[in-house]
């Protein structure tokens, strides 16, 4: 495209990426605000910015403590996601017993399954099982859900190394243990990060789950702490929005660094399922 | 291992990839030949150590709910004691005949509608637009990804703000035009449209991604034999780009619907099902009116409904459009 054509397409993208970033681009603004003026002049500039806004939220505990938990469960998510997945996915790839393509098959079902739909005798069967308002009571069903997408990615990527690799290295009396801990996971590294970054992202932003296990205030995550919030300073909203604003920069950060692997992942993972 | 060798010989690499597992509900297995062999004690030490962690939480989490969310169905049961009070398909029968459940469904239709219509040409117009060699197109693929990434529950509360009566957009039009004051989230008529505006807000980035990907999958050669050729440009997105892009379109149709049958997160920030309950979808019906009333068997009988609508359309779709791809 050149000329006109491609002057009004440049023209209309930036007018677009405008629009998109504006609501987060307003929500950071506001947030420096007075409440009277962001009533009056909610549009524009502070005139008076209202820095402590933004440190009475960064010096409060619960800010730190809402980041920590998500931190804490995401951090177990993708640690569990991984090995348990990847050690499924290995036998999966390089197991044939009777029965293999039915288990395959079976899991392979959870890429179907709505999460909503378990959602209410999951909340019995953790209840039942004690971890009501526990880590584990969100991380292990996180890890279970993730389970059909983490092992469809690794299986495959693990058959696609070469099977000359393992030949020699079971012809060397390497048994499979090895194999997998010193061959397959190495040589697994791009897979093994979009597995994790999939799952992280997926905890990180989860909200269903932690609403319906948690009770306790002090284990929430960041997205069941930035509502608990809202519900508290309804009326302040400039509060509310630095509140969002803070919340969300850790992945605006992370984005912006990792911004190739995480589009890379994200993306990938839904393209190969 | 001399063995697995045999069975690799003497499939073409093709079909070797046809036969695998993971494709086996989309299509019937053609000809997968195997050679088995026995497995030596190692493997199966590897396989009994290995394989158990997965199904057993797959199993306990995931497959057991599901099939307990059709057995709860039937009962009238407040999760306290053992599900005893025995109601056949009356939670169903209240389901059909519940008003904000019926609303909930139409609009989960109209987000679909919506994300058909709206969103996915956008994205792939844009997608168009920047797969180019088009100054900033980097910056421009990251902005628009960029909402993506935030949660739901983040991206529903910044535009609760947003659409707000007092301090919104609408705040800005009707002070313009010297109106009062529109409670676009309030009003019955409009609320919902909020909800397809967050949608499109957050979800667009995605499915141009995934058009980008698809476009830099092309083989410019042919768009350039066809250029020579004297075609004209929307010819040759016509008859050469829309064709090939054909699976990555299916595929972004597939995710649009998933996701739109399953929307939840968004809803609770933004308008929490009101108005009036007019801006439920099925899982935030399944919420407010199973879960926080522990109504576990009502609310397990909405999970089944909307488990049947996924399910139906994940399958019809697969075999309908996704054959090929």
């Amino acid at each position: 495209m050149r000329g006109l054509p491609a002057i009004v397409a440049f023209a209309s993208l930036v007018v677009l990426a405008v629009a998109v970033l504006l609501p987060i681009g307003l929500t950071a603004l506001n947030g420096f605000k007075e409440l009277g003026e962001l009533q009056t002049h909610p549009f524009g500039l502070p005139r008076v910015w209202m820095w402590s806004n933004y440190r009475d939220i960064l010096t409060s505990l619960r800010y730190w403590q809402v980041l920590g938990n998500s931190l804490l469960i995401a951090a177990l998510t993708v640690f569990l996601t991984l090995a348990v997945s990847s050690m499924a996915a290995f036998t999966f790839a390089h197991l044939r017993f009777f029965g293999d393509r039915f288990l395959l098959s079976y899991i392979m079902l959870g890429l179907l399954f709505p999460v909503a739909t378990a959602i209410l005798p999951l909340f019995i069967k953790i209840r039942d099982l004690g971890l009501l308002d526990s880590y584990w009571g969100i991380v292990l069903p996180q890890v279970a859900f993730s389970l059909a997408m983490s092992i469809l990615l690794l299986r495959v990527a693990f058959k696609q190394l070469p099977t000359e690799l393992l030949d020699a290295a079971m012809m060397d009396g390497c048994g499979y243990f090895r194999y997998f801990f010193f061959i397959t996971l190495p040589l697994s590294g791009p897979v093994l990060s979009t597995v994790a970054i999939i799952s992280f992202v997926g905890s990180w932003n989860g909200y269903l789950l932690p609403l319906v296990v948690l009770n306790s205030e002090s284990r929430y995550p960041w997205t069941l702490g930035l509502m608990a919030y809202q519900g508290q300073y309804t009326t302040s909203w400039q509060l509310v929005l630095a509140f969002i604003t803070l919340t969300i920069l850790p992945a605006i950060l992370i984005f912006l660094l990792a911004q190739r692997y995480i589009v890379a992942g994200l993306t990938a993972g839904a393209v190969k399922a | 291992m001399a063995m697995d060798r045999v069975a690799l010989a003497s499939a073409p690499a093709g079909e070797r990839v046809d036969a695998s597992p993971e494709t086996a509900f989309a299509k019937a297995p053609a000809a997968y030949v195997e050679t088995r062999r026995r497995m030596s004690m190692n493997g199966w030490a590897t396989l009994l150590i290995f394989l158990p962690p997965a199904l057993l939480l797959f199993t306990i989490f995931v497959a057991l709910p599901m099939v307990e969310a059709g057995w709860y169905s039937f009962f009238n049961w407040n999760g306290f004691g053992r599900p005893e009070k025995f109601i056949g398909l009356k939670n169903y029968v209240w389901l059909s005949g519940n008003p904000a459940f019926t609303r909930a469904l139409i609009n989960n239709g109209l987000i679909i509608v919506a994300s058909l219509l709206v969103q996915l040409p956008l994205a792939l117009g844009v997608a168009l637009l920047i797969a180019g060699r088009m100054t900033g197109a980097v910056w421009f693929r990251m902005i628009f990804f960029l909402p993506y990434i935030l949660a739901d529950v983040a991206a529903g509360l910044i535009w609760r703000f947003m659409l707000d009566g007092q301090i919104g957009i609408p705040a800005i039009v009707t002070s313009l035009l010297g109106l009062q004051p529109f409670y676009l989230l309030g009003s019955t008529d409009w609320a919902f449209s909020a909800v397809l505006i967050v949608i499109l807000w957050k979800y667009f980035g995605f499915h141009m991604m995934l058009y980008i990907a698809g476009l830099q999958g092309i083989d410019r050669e042919m768009l350039e034999a066809a250029e020579m050729d004297g075609t004209q440009p929307y010819q040759r997105f016509w008859h050469i780009t829309l064709p090939l892009l054909g699976p990555m379109i299916r595929l972004s149709i597939f995710f649009s619907v998933v996701g739109a049958l399953q929307l939840f997160d968004i809803i609770v920030p933004l308008t929490g099902g009101g108005p009036f309950d007019t801006t439920h979808t099925m899982v935030s019906f399944l919420y407010y009116f199973g879960i926080t009333r522990m109504r576990v068997g009502f609310g397990s009988a909405v999970g089944v409904v909307l488990f049947v609508i996924c399910v139906t359309f994940a399958f019809g779709y697969r075999r309908l459009f996704m054959r090929d791809d």
